[in-house]
Parts: structure tokens; sequence; C-alpha cells
């Protein structure tokens, strides 16, 4: 891949990363589904091409309060995984994994940024869960290894959160491939989106074990 | 009422009063505050990575401490502010998520390279609001140099 740029590949090789990306986060999805007993939806991965300057304002409002759950992944892949979602998202998550009355949460409550020390853990185990299925995933349809660090948690403005991704692609690129997926709860509201960030060197290990010439 | 210019990721912009600058939502990058209190000539630069010569795509050089504060200096020369009378305040480079990386991470990379830069510059750094793990939104006042800092869950300073 050392002649080929970001753009070539690209074009050439869209649909299969959207289905590495569907694949994966269908698994991911489904695993959490099934694990609080919830209907979820997915969306069509997007792959996107972006400046990383970009990346700051992809959810929208720069200074809204996210939580972002993220992991190296390691082994034949290098890369990282994040997975975000809203505050009011991560409550009823929260909630439903503790099995609290999740319909009864307040307005404030579900937009407030504190979360005690059970909530964390259970949000950290969330992104364990959801880490572990989308590699895993991944793992199957490529026969390649791919370990995922333990995940890392923050919760803060979306841009000083996603400044993390935008930074690792900056290092070596002024562009960014993205492969992002966005759920949406059936019964109870939920706004997530997974972003699968492999470094530049991945992409033609991920595509040559699908048998993709490159 | 001035404007609020907004300066965006790996952006830079100088103004003077009655608008100021704002970057929101600052991670590991910095946000470098250039004032000069003698023409009330202000800048702000919201730079992500520490060395551009590191790096082999580095045409955008607001990206980047070293050649980022250099454009922001010249600019506010540009702009009417004096040589020598040039100070800075910075803030940002946080950890967001504690990785479990090899060596420095890069927010405080970011913010030696800041400093450094200044020191290069013969520009002298008044105060910092960096490190930690906490995003910051930051504001910049042309007719103070008052550089507000905005945290989630803490109450607004001023440095």
């Amino acid at each position: 891949m050392a002649n080929m740029t970001l753009d070539e590949i690209t074009e050439k090789y869209l649909d299969v990363l959207t289905e590495v990306g569907n694949i994966g986060a269908g698994n991911a999805t489904s695993a959490v589904a099934n694990m609080l007993g919830l209907k979820v939806d997915m969306s069509v991965p997007h792959v996107n091409l972006m400046e990383v300057e970009k990346i700051g304002s992809l959810l929208g409002k720069e200074e809204d309060i996210i939580v972002g759950i993220m992991l190296g992944v390691e082994s034949d892949i290098d890369g990282s995984m994040m997975f975000l979602m809203d505050l009011p998202s991560a409550h009823r998550l929260v909630g439903r994994m503790m099995m609290m009355d999740v319909e009864s949460l307040t307005e404030e409550q579900l937009h407030s940024s504190d979360f005690g020390e059970m909530e964390l853990s259970a949000i950290q185990e969330i992104g364990n869960i959801i880490a572990g299925s989308y590699l895993n995933a991944l793992s199957q349809l490529t026969n390649l290894t791919l370990t995922p660090t333990v995940p890392y948690l923050a919760i803060d403005m979306a841009a000083s959160i996603l400044s993390v991704p935008a930074i690792e692609f900056g290092m070596v690129s002024d562009k960014a491939l993205l492969i992002k997926t966005d759920i949406g709860g059936i019964d109870m509201p939920i706004n997530g989106f997974y972003i699968l960030m492999p470094e530049n060197d991945s992409y033609e290990k991920i595509l040559g074990a699908l048998g993709m010439p490159v | 009422m001035g404007r609020m210019i907004k300066v965006g990721m790996a952006d830079l912009a100088v103004c003077k009063p009655p608008d100021n600058l704002t970057t929101l939502g600052l991670g590991s990058c910095i946000g470098i505050a250039l004032y000069d209190p003698t023409t009330k000539v202000t800048g702000l630069a919201h730079i992500m990575l520490p060395d551009s010569t590191q790096i082999r795509n580095n045409q955008t050089i607001e990206k980047f401490a070293d050649t980022g504060i250099q454009k922001l200096y010249d600019d506010m020369i540009k702009a009417g502010a004096k040589r020598g009378k040039i100070v800075a305040k910075i803030a940002g480079g946080a950890q967001m998520f504690a990785l479990k990386d090899s060596g420095m991470n890069v927010g405080a990379r970011n913010a030696l390279a800041s400093k450094a830069k200044l020191k290069q510059l013969g520009i002298r750094l008044l105060a910092e609001d960096t490190g930690l793990n906490y995003g910051r939104t930051v504001e910049i006042y042309s007719d103070s140099g008052d550089y507000v800092i905005k945290a989630v869950g803490k109450t607004p300073k001023t440095i």
C-alpha cells in the first residue's frame, strides 16, 4: 500500500470497507442488544474520507458532552476503535444494565455528566462487549488476529474527545478514513456510533485477507 | 459588541477590539493566545501536533506547534503588533484517555513544543493551563488580554 493514496483506497475498496464496518458493528450491536434485552437498529456504515481538522465536529456541536470509549487494536492489525454516544443514551444503557427503571429517569438525570463508580464500570463493560464482538466479527471474516486493549472512558466535550482520533490520523496524513456506523434504539432512544480507525498499513491487511488485490 | 470569532482545529486567527477569539473543546490540542497589550492585536492558534519536521504530510502549517505559532506571530506583526511586546498564554494539552502509550503523551508534547517555539521567538509565556485529563474551551479577550478557560463541571477561570 506504500504506493497507494488514501483517495485511491476509498475509490476502489469503499464497498468492502463498508461491509467490514457492517459486520463488525452488526455483531457488536446485537451483543449489546441481547445483553440488555433491547431492540437496536443500525445504519449502513459510512466510510468517510475526511480532513482531520473536521473530525472534531463530526458529531455536530463541539461543546456537546458525550461519552467516549476508546480502545486500541493490536496483533495483525494496528489501530483503534471508538464507541461514542450522547449522555441520555449512556444513562439509559447503564440503567438497563443495572436493572433500574429507565423510564423514570428525568430529563435532568438523563443529561447529567455525573456518573457514579458503578455506572462508570458498567459503561466500561459495555465498551468491552462492543469491542470484543466487533473485533471478533472482523477476525472471523478476515482470519486475522485482532486483540483489543482495555477500554478507556472519557466523558467530555465532543471536540475534545474527537481530537484524540484527529491527532492520531494527523500524524500520518491530512485526511482520515473512518468507518462510522450509527445505532439507534427502537424501544428506547439510543444514539451512538462506532468508528474503526485502522492504521494506514492495516488497510492492506484487511483488504488482502478478504481476497482483494492490493 | 464585537464578534466572537471561532477558530477551528488546525486553524488560527488574528483580531483587534472589539472582536474576540475562541476555540471550542481543546483536548490534547493546544490553544496558543498571543497578545500585544500596547496595540491590543490579539491572536489565537489551535495546534494539534508538536513538530512539523517529524511528519511527512505537513502542508497544513496551522496543524503544528512550530509552524503554526510562527504563522500566528507573523500574522500578528502584519496586523500591527509590535515585536518584543507580544506575550503568550496557553491552554489544553490534556490526555483525554489514559492509554498506556509508550513515552510521553501527545498533549504533554504539544505543550512542551509550544513553549519551546515561544521561547525561540522571544515571546514571554505569562500563564498556562495545560495537562490533566479534561477538555477545555478557551476565549481570548482583545481589550484586556484575559484568557478564559471553561471545562465541563468546573468554574470558568481566567488566566
